[in-house]
């Protein structure tokens, strides 16, 4: 398919490969032996660019951790140390600081790509779920490292947030104990956050093994969502996509690191600033921006269901709106995976949307905030029912009476013949309503 | 309304988040334009240094500045500090009394400070701060900037924003009115008065002139290293556009066979 510019034919190459056959297993990973659709979008990029930032977050975070104190008298004072003292501690600090929020950027739109292209549809399922299994334990790392530095905003967060277990019935006050390690958010809390916030990106680094693997089996989805039908299809990953994402990347890194170096703080709350004092509590309570979404969705039930109390209605809703996600591929019913060739599926999409950035901006206002006179709960909870209503019942419906654009009949025929409309008018519809 | 206000604490209340004397945010305070701010951005080294007397004259005898040491006010690797010579910092060093040890005798003892010492506290601890000022503390000046909303806007606002309380506004004792605190009640008077220090390099020493210099180098406290950071910023973001001009070409190149 490729050629190897005679690099296996060298003799020590050939040496290690017949004791590890460690290069073919990179070739045939991420090389010229990959067969990759071959008409991956730029949306397609932010697989890589997830990967990339996970290897930056562990090892920023490692020179981090040597020159960090995790304990409730010194922590706050050694973050400081690094951003004053330690030789270019300041940029390795805001690397890892925006790096967090970088990373969570192109995790979400790497997530809405598969939503709106249908890449949790069969047969990438599990695919789907391990992508899932990353993005909590993302949110729980992510959650751990904003304690770290013991400011305010790090406190009442973790105040906060660890108190949402105390909703389970029966062993909530348990788990809330075993989570702080005694009867406050203390030095025992600070001291396990930091083990586990060192852990679970290793943690993850292993679960994105697996996500790649399950990959590898099937191969990537592509934008027309068909799969490929020959070899005509698929091009080689190296060096078409290794080119690709490498542009991608330089192009990611120019808004990377413009906030590292222009504005490293605007992700952040200027409360973090302030050394956490347990005795004065900070008038806004808010969680980084990535949690937004989340933390409107657990504000926005404030009535009780049944027998379920409001706390504990609000914690299942949040924990609930990440679940569903496994369902997924089994809520949304059509067997047309790509949106494009979903009229009606498209617009309920972009309605879903802009559903999230409301949830989003909502969760990041005071609770009792109005809008043009509305109060901003009623939209946040307008906008709670509209995320699950959209997973329950819209996306099950719409497989049955949406009725789907006729799809091409190959992938290379949009892109090498006439174009969409020439290959659409040529193609016979594969799915009617 | 009041029905939701009302679970909304109660949930807040719930969650541990007992909240305090609701507090009426304060306006946004008008932008200033700082030399420290954009792409280009830098500390003035003159108003850093006259921001450093009103801190010292004034500012000192109840606030602390703890992350800052002698030294920083030198010229300090990278040219990042505030630009006095070696000699002129020990001089400034040798003005305070530091409690050091124990000793070989297990005692403590004073000794004059050295440009390695963090700059001297007014208070021995927060417990004496409050004590000395009607149980209020003043805060740590260090990152003041940083920790707070507009930061320096919000800075210069409070420190020129002492007024007679509008009608109907009561002020509690001991207290004053100031238009950009939360809250509009702040336990610090208004600390600045027309010639309250006198600069040696002849600026004239009105309110806003001081606040100005002060909130410079309360800037400049909170982040030394920001015009290194800017500095290094444009050549990697130089660095990175011309490198992704030429991965676009090698992409051109390796994909013109595909399309």
């Amino acid at each position: 398919m490729a050629q190897n510019n005679g690099f296996f034919e060298n003799p020590t190459v050939k040496w290690i490969e017949h004791r590890l056959p460690i290069f073919s297993f990179l070739d045939h990973s991420l090389g010229s032996q990959y067969p990759t659709p071959r008409n991956l979008n730029y949306w397609w990029n932010f697989g890589s660019l997830a990967g990339f930032m996970l290897v930056v977050m562990i090892l920023s975070g490692v020179f981090l951790a040597m020159n960090y104190t995790p304990h409730v008298d010194h922590a706050f004072g050694s973050v400081e140390r690094i951003m004053r003292d330690v030789n270019y501690g300041w940029l390795i600090r805001y690397i890892h600081m925006n790096g967090a929020s970088m990373f969570f950027i192109v995790v979400y739109i790497h997530i809405f790509r598969g939503l709106y292209f249908g890449s949790y549809k069969p047969p990438r399922e599990i695919l789907w779920w391990l992508g899932i299994v990353i993005l909590l334990l993302m949110m729980a790392t992510a959650f751990m490292g904003y304690v770290l530095p013991w400011g305010q905003m790090s406190f009442w967060g973790a105040t906060v947030i660890t108190n949402l277990f105390s909703a389970i019935p029966l062993v909530g006050d348990k788990i809330v104990t075993l989570l702080w390690g005694g009867f406050s958010v203390d030095n025992a809390t600070l001291n396990r956050f930091f083990a586990l916030h060192y852990l679970l990106p290793f943690v993850i680094a292993g679960v994105v093994v697996l996500h790649i693997w399950a990959l590898h089996v099937h191969g990537s989805n592509n934008p027309l969502g068909i799969d490929a039908r020959g070899p005509q299809d698929k091009i080689p990953f190296h060096p078409y996509y290794t080119v690709k994402d490498a542009f991608g990347l330089a192009v990611f890194m120019i808004f990377f690191m413009f906030f590292v170096f222009f504005a490293p703080n605007f992700f952040g709350e200027p409360d973090n600033y302030i050394p956490a004092n347990p005795m004065v509590t900070p008038a806004h309570i808010v969680p980084e921006w990535y949690f937004l979404p989340f933390y409107a969705i657990l504000r926005s039930v404030t009535f009780n269901i049944l027998f379920i109390d409001a706390k504990l209605g609000g914690v299942l809703a949040m924990f609930g709106s990440i679940l569903i996600l496994f369902l997924l591929p089994w809520l949304d019913t059509s067997r047309v995976r790509s949106g494009r060739f979903r009229p009606v599926f498209k617009v309920f999409y972009w309605l879903f949307f802009v559903v999230c950035m409301l949830l989003g901006w909502v969760g990041g206002q005071p609770a009792d905030a109005t809008a043009a006179g509305i109060p901003l709960l009623r939209i946040g909870q307008v906008c709670t029912f509209w995320y699950f209503f959209h997973f329950v019942v819209v996306l099950p419906l719409l497989g049955w009476f949406e009725r789907p654009r006729p799809l091409p009949i190959s992938i290379s025929q949009p892109v090498l013949g006439g174009g969409r409309i020439a290959a659409a008018a040529a193609s016979k519809p594969m799915e009617k309503a | 309304m009041s029905r939701m206000r009302k679970l909304v604490v109660a949930g807040a209340l719930a969650l541990g988040l007992a909240s305090p004397g609701f507090a009426a945010e304060a306006p946004k305070p008008p932008s200033q334009s700082w030399g420290f701010e954009g792409l280009f951005g830098t500390y003035d080294r003159a108003a850093l240094q006259r921001g450093y007397q009103v801190y010292k004259e004034v500012c000192a005898s109840c606030h602390s500045l703890g992350q800052i040491r002698y030294r920083d006010l030198g010229v300090a690797p990278g040219g990042i500090g505030l630009g006095y010579s070696e000699d002129e910092v020990k001089a400034i060093a040798a003005e305070f009394k530091v409690m050091d040890g124990p000793n070989d005798n297990g005692e403590m003892f004073e000794r004059t400070a050295r440009p390695a010492d963090r700059l001297h506290s007014p208070f021995a601890n927060e417990k004496a701060a409050r004590s000395a000022n009607n149980g209020a503390y003043p805060p740590d000046l260090s990152l003041i900037v940083e920790a707070r909303k507009n930061g320096a806007d919000y800075l210069y606002a409070l420190l020129t924003g002492y007024k007679d309380p509008p009608a109907g506004v009561t002020i509690n004792e001991g207290m004053y009115y100031n238009a950009w605190f939360p809250g509009f009640q702040i336990a610090m008077g208004s600390p600045l008065s027309d010639d309250r220090v006198t600069y040696g390099d002849g600026t004239k020493a009105t309110v806003s002139q001081m606040a100005r210099d002060v909130t410079v180098f309360l800037a400049w406290a909170s982040e030394p290293n920001l015009e290194q950071r800017k500095a290094m910023g444009l050549k990697v973001i130089l660095f990175l556009i011309i490198l992704s001009g030429i991965l676009y070409a090698a992409k051109r190149k390796i994909w013109s066979d595909v399309h």
